[in-house]
């Protein structure tokens, strides 16, 4: 038995390496990010953005980019086989299941690198709520990535793939958004940014993260058993 | 008892018809999936009809080939 | 044999569902601040936590189908969302219902468990299109397990999250003029909550035991080298 944490890393490098070489998705979710900025300046006839819109618009936008990019990233894995060699190969499903949550929060991180940034300059008056919201972001892909996984692994298996993702994963990453978007609103409101429960957010998201973690974590098994 | 005199005056107003219309919902739905379920149960009764019509043919056809 | 037990239930619900309805429009006393629309809270309420609880409860079953890789739990899991997700629209409609009588409009954002309930039902709709899409049998019972699972987990902390993101919360309480829940009305709502649990209950049987006769006509069919009829769902699991 391959000592997980080699496996771990042997997978993730893998995954990471494939998506560099190709770069099907990311520059495309990327792309589609910064392009939805600009429909929401002319669709809410605003060019600055603060509080709740601000942060609306910025994770309304991260959701759906990260909806449409998790497909990709999965179904050309399976196109290439790739699903079948790590079948066979002697590593713990589990193993297999954090690897691929980590490579997809490594993606969702690096949409954010352009995103973000870009919606600052587009939209933000003032920089200052960024750095405190590097943690909600962190945690929420970290809860994306986990349910995401888990619902795209099912989908890559399936006649409409590309609608049932979206389908699936949107409500159930309503409370991941209803938490981020609570910490977010206060960090970017106009009198510079505000801690109004942002420990209990951050918790509600912590608790998001380590639900989804156990369920994927337990059921991943029954997923790839054929 | 004093249940039957303890009964309110049925407010025949905006509230009455309101609270109505949501018991009204639920019944039609339960009617609704009993519908179907009777739909189900038709199918399910014509099919054992036909298995059984089949089955008394094997018989027969049985009986006449032993007869035979 | 599911239909074993299967009118004693029935006539359990039956005599509940009269009782309840007699109980609420007799004898509970009317309430102090919504006065007679709050009688429809007998009706919505049950109606949620049941359905809520037949979610979990199908998420039970799904856990006991990846256990046991028996198919008949993954029977169970399905109908006891199905069911779930039929009594779900009563919820919504009613709930609707409730909404326009007390607030003029068909939908209010202020009623957290109202809201959560909504996206409950957003993603446990999202289930049978999730099974269309799987053609392989075993597969699909499997996954659907996977998605019951998840979506079972998903209900507490959903309504977790939306109650929280409410800054002003109506406590919705039932209350008469005095104040707190008076005995009246709490016996009125149990018995309500009984009603729709042996209603849900006798439901599933209902719905349980005909698929088992339909998959015992297949199995008859089978057993005759008599051609079987197609139409079997594509994705409503075979009981037999």
């Amino acid at each position: 038995m391959t000592p997980s944490h080699a496996a771990f890393a042997a997978i993730l490098a893998k995954d990471l390496r494939s998506e560099l070489r190709t770069l099907q998705s990311l520059p495309a979710m990327a792309l589609f990010a910064v392009t939805t900025f600009v429909i929401f300046r002319f669709g809410l006839d605003r060019t600055s953005l603060s509080g709740s819109l601000a942060s609306g618009v910025l994770w309304a936008t991260l959701l759906f980019a990260a909806v449409l990019g998790i497909n990709r990233l999965f179904v050309a894995e399976r196109e290439e086989g790739g699903f079948d060699a790590i079948r066979l190969a002697p590593i713990d499903r589990t193993v297999l299941f954090a690897a691929k949550v980590a490579a997809l929060v490594v993606y969702l991180v690096a949409l954010e690198l352009v995103a973000v940034p870009i919606f600052a300059i587009f939209f933000l008056d003032d920089a200052a709520g960024l750095a405190p919201l590097v943690a909600v972001l962190l945690l929420t892909d970290l809860g994306l990535a986990a349910t995401g996984t888990l619902i795209s692994s099912m989908a890559v298996n399936s006649r409409a793939r590309d609608l049932l993702v979206p389908l699936v994963l949107l409500p159930l990453a309503v409370p991941l958004m209803i938490a981020a978007t609570g910490a977010t609103e206060p960090l970017l409101s106009l009198g510079g940014p505000s801690y109004d429960r942002f420990g209990t957010w951050l918790m509600v998201l912590g608790l998001y993260d380590l639900i989804f973690g156990l369920v994927g974590y337990a059921v991943f098994d029954f997923l790839l058993e054929d | 008892m004093e249940l039957l005199f303890a009964a309110p005056a049925l407010p025949l107003d905006e509230a009455g018809k309101y609270v109505a219309g949501a018991y009204v919902v639920f019944v039609v739905l339960l009617v609704v999936y009993v519908a179907i379920m009777a739909a189900k149960l038709q199918r399910i009764e014509r099919d054992l009809r036909e298995v059984a019509a089949i089955a008394e043919d094997r018989k027969a056809e049985r009986r006449e080939e032993v007869s035979a | 044999m599911y239909g074993k037990g299967l009118r004693p239930l029935s006539i359990a619900t039956v005599a509940m569902l009269a009782l309840s309805l007699s109980l609420v429009f007799f004898y509970a006393p009317l309430d102090a601040d919504q006065g007679f629309i709050q009688k429809i809270f007998y009706i919505h309420v049950p109606l949620a936590m049941v359905a809520l609880v037949g979610f979990i409860v199908g998420g039970v079953f799904a856990i006991a189908h990846l256990r046991t890789d028996n198919r008949k739990w993954d029977a169970y899991s399905y109908v006891a969302i199905h069911i779930s997700v039929i009594f779900g629209v009563a919820v919504l409609i009613t709930g609707a219902i409730w909404a326009k009588a007390s607030w003029g409009h068909w939908w209010v954002w202020d009623e957290p468990t109202l809201v959560s309930f909504l996206i409950v039902f957003l993603l446990y709709a999202t289930y049978y299109p999730f099974r269309y899409a799987i053609e392989d049998k075993d597969r699909q019972a499997r996954y659907a397990s996977v998605f019951a699972v998840t979506a079972g987990a998903f209900v507490p902390l959903n309504f977790m999250a939306v109650r929280m993101a409410q800054s002003l919360v109506h406590p919705r309480t039932f209350a008469t003029a005095d104040g707190g829940l008076p005995g009246e009305m709490m016996l009125t709502f149990l018995c309500s909550l009984a009603a729709i649990a042996l209603l849900w209950t006798t439901l599933v049987k209902f719905e349980l035991t005909a698929k088992s006769a339909s998959g015992q006509v297949k199995r008859l069919r089978r057993a005759l080298d008599a051609p079987v009829a197609g139409g079997g769902s594509r994705i409503a699991p075979e009981v037999s």
